[in-house]
């Protein structure tokens, strides 16, 4: 995998999905999100990058650390910044999101960053408008900046991507950040198995990106990297499993499961942890996680991600 | 009345066995002579059909005219003028109105208010249940002797299997087919699309092939035992096929449709989540579509029903989990059942003619699908070589949902009359 700027040029005014993106774009985004992560280690934590350029975060989801990232990451490139925050979850009660977007558009902005419980949604506010959009995660679609910045945290730790195996351990069904890493991480090249319960394993993901396990024990030993996904509590009334106490000794990483993974393997989680169900504490704070370094990286990607949308003039863009 | 002169089509009328170049005469509101050479009676009016085929008048027994209650979206009269420039005599307006049409009151309404229209045809469906809240059986009896053509709740199956059986035992003495919107709730779920792997990558909650045929499976057990006619709606996946297949080969008096739309499209085509493709049924596979086009084949589905579903642009142009479900098909059927029966080979023109027009009378049992001496004039002219492309802003419906919008496709009614007189003619 090249490392350092590449002659590649990059042409996309929005980030929707890893779906859309080559292997060449994707590096091209954590190279530069590697040049970007300097700025965080320096006194003065500003780049001019996005000096006059504005930034709305449209998050129609409740959303801690995404938005306060995206939020940092605008600020550390100079961008005037606004947030939209609602959780209305129907368009029904009140304006459309294409009104939504189309009003806020009129008032002169450069970058929506988009946070919606519906796939699809930066999908459409992109069709309907001219702004550049990111995708901020749509429902159980993709989570492109997540996606990015833990392929960014595994390459930092493993120095590639190519070859690796790893393992995605959770609620397969309702995660776009599982959707964004299987099409990330295998595009550049990485073996990828997604272990669950069948009841969140959708039987339509298995084929030549990946393979399906409901058997964790049985996959461990083998792998590279290991990312648990947040078991969602609010979910628990569709029924996917009997109760959290089967799915930890089931799906939990555990001291013990740890003992049995190569000796370097690498612990992610995307965050917020529940401590003692997908993950126990000794695991999630002792030495292979990368769970703080993701959070880290979260920031240097979504400047990388900003800064090459916004880079792009629109008439000859995507 | 003025006399009409169809000269020198195709003349397809499957039942009589009939598929020869001829010319047509309509005195008086009915089919008064076919042959070759007719002369035109003074003061007739003559429709040159040359290379056209000349049908009996195409009937859809599935569509949803929104009136009462959401006239903004489709109206009686706008959904007639849509039927007639399709080329469709007749047509069977669903009850999920609003009120709901469970009453004898309200089958009066729609039947009075396609005679204003003066169109087509326009049969009101009565609900199965009361409101269609699936708990207390509708006066059937009383909707019938208003002129109801068959009974259903479509947009939702009866849930409770004991309601929609004693509902079927005391219905059946009507005559009327119970149509069946085959969709298990609780496996359907939140569902927005197929569930499959296109689903699965898209992260939209998908609706199971289960979800439609274990009610199929189920309807035609409740048919058999009390005895009622079943018609089985919008059938999209190829297990229902295979289920209504063994019913027939057993004797079960069930009949089924399918959409246009699900002969043509796949769940491939929600990967840009455009609302446009989302209807219930969902649009389903290319596997499901071989066995749809084989049961239309060998007789398994017997009718081809538009299930035009019209919604306001506002409502279904957002994001696809909250878009409502259907696409209106009035307007489209004709080429697009062309390009998918004719032009692959799968159907003759006279089976085809025979799904849009004989078998949902029989179905039905209306007195019509025929174009015999002495039948009521119901016509159809289509030009199956006409090129032109979809554009639903200049379609007579009042709404747009139409998954075919852009398409450049062969074949057009250039006529319908209705009754003997002409109520459409293309230029």
């Amino acid at each position: 995998m090249p490392r350092g700027k590449s002659q590649f040029v990059w042409t996309r005014r929005h980030l929707l999905g890893l779906e859309e993106l080559s292997a060449e774009e994707i590096v091209h985004v954590l190279d530069t999100a590697a040049g970007f992560k300097e700025i965080s280690t320096r006194s003065i934590k500003k780049a001019p990058a996005l000096r006059g350029k504005v930034v709305v975060l449209l998050f129609f989801e409740p959303s801690t650390r995404t938005s306060m990232s995206f939020n940092l990451a605008a600020q550390r490139l100079s961008a005037d910044l606004l947030e939209f925050h609602t959780e209305a979850s129907s368009v029904k009660k009140g304006e459309t999101l294409i009104d939504t977007g189309r009003n806020i558009e009129a008032m002169g902005v450069d970058i929506f960053v988009i946070r919606h419980a519906a796939a699809g949604a930066p999908q459409m506010l992109a069709r309907h408008t001219n702004t550049c959009v990111i995708n901020a995660g749509d429902g159980a679609h993709e989570h492109p900046t997540q996606g990015l910045l833990d392929i960014f945290t595994i390459r930092e730790a493993k120095g590639r991507i190519e070859g690796l195996k790893v393992a995605i351990v959770g609620d397969i069904s309702h995660s776009r950040v599982a959707r964004s890493n299987i099409w990330g991480l295998t595009k550049l090249g990485a073996e990828v198995t997604l272990v669950g319960p069948p009841t969140q394993l959708p039987g339509g993901l298995a084929g030549e990106r990946c393979r399906l396990s409901h058997d964790l024990d049985s996959v461990l030993p083998e792998m590279d990297v290991v990312n648990l996904l947040r078991i969602q509590h609010e979910r628990q009334g569709a029924n996917s499993f009997p109760s959290i106490r089967e799915y930890s000794r089931l799906f939990g990483m555990n001291a013990e499961r740890l003992s049995r993974c190569k000796d370097d393997v690498l612990i992610m989680h995307p965050g917020p942890i529940n401590r003692g169900v997908e993950i126990t504490s000794d695991v999630a704070d002792g030495p292979h996680s990368a769970i703080l370094q993701q959070v880290t990286n979260g920031v240097a990607i979504r400047m990388a991600v900003m800064y090459l949308v916004a880079g792009v003039k629109p008439e000859k863009g995507n | 009345m003025e006399s009409i002169l169809i000269k020198g089509g195709r003349v397809v009328d499957p039942a009589n066995g009939v598929d020869t170049e001829s010319d047509v005469l309509i005195e008086a509101g009915r089919i008064a002579r076919l042959g070759r050479g007719l002369d035109a009676p003074s003061g007739s009016r003559t429709i040159d059909a040359a290379g056209c085929v000349v049908a009996p008048g195409l009937i859809d027994m599935h569509v949803h005219f929104r009136e009462p209650g959401s006239e903004h979206v489709e109206t009686i009269p706008s959904g007639s003028r849509a039927a007639v420039a399709g080329g469709f005599t007749t047509v069977c307006a669903m009850p999920n109105t609003d009120p709901c049409v469970d009453n004898e009151g309200a089958v009066t309404f729609v039947i009075r208010r396609s005679k204003a229209a003066a169109l087509a045809h326009v049969l009101p469906i009565g609900a199965i249940t009361v409101g269609r809240q699936g708990e207390q059986m509708a006066e059937m009896g009383q909707m019938v002797r208003a002129g109801a053509v068959a009974f259903s709740d479509d947009g939702s199956s009866v849930a409770d299997s004991g309601l929609l059986r004693r509902c079927m035992t005391y219905g059946k003495i009507f005559g009327k087919p119970f149509i069946s919107h085959a969709e298990d709730k609780s496996l359907a779920g939140t569902g927005v699309m197929h569930a499959g792997k296109v689903s699965a990558w898209l992260g939209l909650p998908g609706i199971a092939a289960a979800a439609e045929e274990v009610i199929v499976e189920r309807d035609i057990r409740l048919a058999s035992m009390s005895g009622a006619k079943l018609h089985i709606a919008h059938t999209s996946t190829a297990g229902s096929v295979e289920i209504i297949r063994r019913a027939k080969a057993a004797g079960v008096a069930v009949t089924a449709e399918v959409t246009p739309h699900h002969l043509a499209l796949t769940d491939e085509c929600c990967r840009g989540f455009d609302s446009k493709f989302k209807m219930s049924p969902p649009l389903r596979t290319a596997a499901d579509i071989a066995a749809l086009k084989q049961g239309l084949k060998d007789g398994t589905i017997d009718c081809i029903a538009s299930d035009h579903a019209p919604h306001e642009q506002e409502e279904k142009e957002v994001e696809f989990a909250f878009a409502p479900f259907g696409v209106i098909g009035l307007e489209s059927t004709v080429p697009v059942v062309i390009r998918e029966l004719i032009d692959t080979g799968v159907l003759t023109w006279p089976e085809l003619i025979a799904a849009m027009s004989l078998k949902p009378a029989r179905v039905l049992g209306l007195d019509r699908g025929t174009l015999a001496v002495g039948a009521v004039a119901d016509v159809t002219v289509i030009d199956p070589g006409l090129a032109w492309t979809i554009d639903a802003a200049r379609f007579e419906s009042k709404s747009r949902n139409c998954p075919f919008d852009g398409w450049q496709v062969r074949g057009r009614a250039v006529a319908t009359i209705v009754a003997g007189q002409v109520k459409y003619r293309l230029g």
